[in-house]
């Protein structure tokens, strides 16, 4: 099944792109729940036969990361009625051009790092440090809260990929990382946010400039 | 008993705090949980309290010394609140007692588990329990503070997240189990030294976003400067140390496995950098809750330095560790009675302290000489003894950079507190000062003076204890 695990890996870093290039909200949040149904997929293509273990953390992922948050997000722009551009610090070429210098390192870094097992492919380290790097490339060239919480998630997703590497071997590591981004993403971000919008009458982050040397 | 009680007491206080609508009696009940939770400590120093299964709670000299200080930080924010709070009415209502009483649980998590997985869990719950603190001004700047905060530990957990994967990864692929058990990476026979290397750059860089060294530091001037006072002596005096713990934990494991050499220049240069920068920017603090909070930096950086640096400089660092965080915890509640007379942040609205609080003026200019080092106050010996380190692992120039970066944060301290203490009318009436108000911050003092006028033979075993378990020796 490497051939699938491969394509789903590819895919994975195909929404990075989405998101990278997105200049509507909506969109970036139906890239990051796409990439969240095929992080649901990729424990299926990875461990194969299929046991209890990895059905239940591709159910679970599928339901957090796939429906439940990005669902979350979209809600929370309609409440906040957040206008849909995403107003980027870096315009979409550029942002772009970053995403491909990440996926670069990435794989530089993918091959200095020695090999995790015979059936975990490379590409999944790559994927991750990947997804990573553009998770925190959204998160620091976007203005708005909510673009943010996105780049957050996809910073938490290319962990999660390195997670799956190890997840038959020891119990419990991903699960705590898909718990976090439930936490994080929802019960905080999104309570913050709602504060946020009430106080300032904007979801703008940049407007939080007041603390400063 | 076992040591879960030290968990289960904070939670069952926050438990009934939640239930409890009366704020007179929410205040009883942190201060009760605050003040059994130190009682159960000092019977786990004495060897009554078992290691749990659940969580995989042990007790060891390291993370015992830091809940210690956790512990007794917490029960003078305790006391400091029922005071504060009668003067500035919090808006949070239950949710502060709540989360106060949920961090102390979490902070107990973090210092007394031997799993790396655990800890990280209740090092994310420590930053979950004290966001809605710093948010409780409920105003601009406040969600502005708290925004920072939220995102960038939420970054730092998930990097250190991946560290922790990373850790389990360098015990091989051959084995069938990787453990993330702090006892038995200790004990491991071989760890992969690429592996770990990464595991030790994301977890030093995930955990020290919230330890604060520079250059993930961006959060925390916002975030103890914008809390509550008592909140920012919380999170000054012990969330920055449990962080630290977590570091600590991954330097354990390094030198276990002979690895550790290959972190100290790691740890001195973040060490030094932090200093750097915290020196440089307190030259241009006009707001005396973000000085003490870029201080903080500084001393945090004190600590990495004298940790990396090993020998005697780690015991010295751990006895830092306790003095300077006593006194920025003592300083925090004293800004607290200044921001209550003066309703003012700025430094250039203040003047005339020790006429108008003289007690509080007193302790802030005490707080002051102790923090930069003045004997006979602990952080005299415990930065003299990292100094020494300095010199008998052969690096007199770290020696000389971090006297430089002491001698500028000393500089640029001492003009701003002189200019608040002294000046201002001469008429000018003493105010009351009540009592809740000033115990805590003098005692505190009195504890970081009575470190560094004798260090008990206990204690001093502790301290060497731990540090054997970095790399140090007693100086």
């Amino acid at each position: 099944m490497a051939h699938l695990t491969d394509t789903l890996l590819l895919l994975v870093l195909l929404t990075n792109f989405a998101d990278l290039a997105a200049s509507r909200l909506t969109f970036n949040i139906r890239a990051a729940a796409a990439q969240g149904i095929l992080l649901g997929l990729l424990p299926l293509a990875i461990h194969q036969p299929w046991s209890g273990h990895s059905l239940g953390i591709a159910i679970g992922t599928v339901a957090v990361k796939g429906v439940l948050l990005p669902s979350f997000l979209m809600w929370a722009m309609r409440e906040a009625t957040v206008r849909r551009e995403v107003e980027p610090s870096l315009g979409p070429l550029s942002s772009i051009t970053a995403g491909v210098f990440a996926v670069g390192l990435a794989q530089a870094l993918s091959t200095y790092l020695p090999q995790i097992s015979a059936n975990v492919p490379q590409l999944l380290v790559a994927t991750s440090f990947a997804t990573l790097m553009i998770g925190f490339i959204v998160l620091t060239t976007r203005r708005k809260a909510m673009s943010q919480v996105v780049g957050y998630l996809l910073l938490e997703n290319g962990v999660y990929v390195f997670g799956l590497a190890l997840s038959a071997r020891v119990p419990l590591l991903v699960e705590m990382g898909v718990l976090l981004d439930l936490v994080v993403g929802v019960f905080i971000m999104g309570l913050v946010v709602f504060h946020m919008n009430r106080e300032l009458e904007s979801l703008d982050s940049a407007r939080l400039t007041e603390l400063r040397d | 008993m076992n040591l879960l009680a030290l968990i289960l007491v904070p939670l069952g206080g926050a438990l009934a705090a939640a239930l409890d609508p009366l704020r007179a009696r929410r205040q009883v009940w942190l201060v009760l949980g605050a003040g059994a939770h130190l009682i159960l400590l000092s019977l786990a120093w004495s060897g009554h309290l078992s290691g749990s299964r659940l969580l995989w709670l042990s007790f060891d000299p390291l993370g015992g010394l830091v809940l210690t200080l956790v512990s007794v930080v917490f029960f003078a924010v305790a006391i400091y609140s029922v005071g504060y709070f009668r003067r500035e009415a919090p808006r949070g209502a239950r949710v502060f007692e709540v989360c106060l009483l949920g961090f102390l649980a979490s902070a107990s998590v973090v210092c007394l588990t031997d799993d790396f997985g655990v800890m990280w869990v209740a090092m994310e719950a420590t930053t979950l329990a004290t966001a809605p603190l710093i948010y409780d001004p409920h105003d601009r700047r406040s969600i502005e503070a708290v925004w920072k905060y939220l995102l960038l530990c939420s970054v730092g957990i998930a990097l250190a997240l991946l560290g922790t994967f990373m850790l389990a990864m360098a015990q091989g692929v051959s084995v069938a189990a990787p453990s993330l058990s702090r006892s038995a990476l200790l004990h491991a026979p071989v760890l992969h030294a690429v592996w770990f290397k990464a595991a030790f750059v994301f977890l030093f860089v995930g955990y020290g976003t919230k330890v604060g060294l520079v250059p993930m530091h961006t959060w925390l001037p916002d975030a103890h400067g914008e809390a509550p006072s008592p909140i920012s002596a919380l999170l000054s005096g012990a969330l920055l140390n449990c962080a630290f713990l977590a570091i600590l934990r991954v330097v354990q494991v390094a030198h276990a496995c002979g690895q550790d050499r290959l972190l100290a220049p790691v740890l001195v240069g973040f060490g030094l950098a932090s200093m750097l920068v915290a020196a440089a920017l307190l030259l241009r603090q006009r707001n005396y809750k973000r000085m003490l909070a870029y201080s903080s930096v500084e001393h945090m950086g004190i600590l990495a330095v004298g940790c990396g640096l090993g020998q005697a400089a780690t015991f010295g660092a751990l006895l830092h560790m306790l003095g300077s965080s006593l006194c920025k915890a003592s300083l925090f509640f004293v800004a607290g009675n200044v921001l209550i007379e003066y309703r003012s942040k700025r430094i250039d609205d203040v003047s005339g302290l020790v006429r108008r609080l003289p007690v509080s003026g007193t302790l802030l200019v005490l707080g002051f000489l102790a923090l930069s080092g003045a004997p006979p106050f602990a952080p005299f010996l415990s930065e003299l003894a990292i100094l020494r380190g300095a010199v008998q692992t052969g690096q007199p120039w770290v020696a000389a950079a971090f006297v430089v970066l002491q001698i500028i944060a000393f500089i640029a301290l001492a003009t701003r507190i002189v200019a608040m203490a002294q000046g201002g009318p001469e008429t000018v009436k003493r105010r009351n000062e009540p009592a809740w108000l000033l115990l805590p911050p003098a005692g505190l003092l009195v504890l970081v003076l009575a470190l560094g006028v004798y260090l008990a033979a206990p204690l001093q075993q502790v301290l060497a204890a731990a540090a054997a378990t970095l790399g140090g020796s007693a100086p």
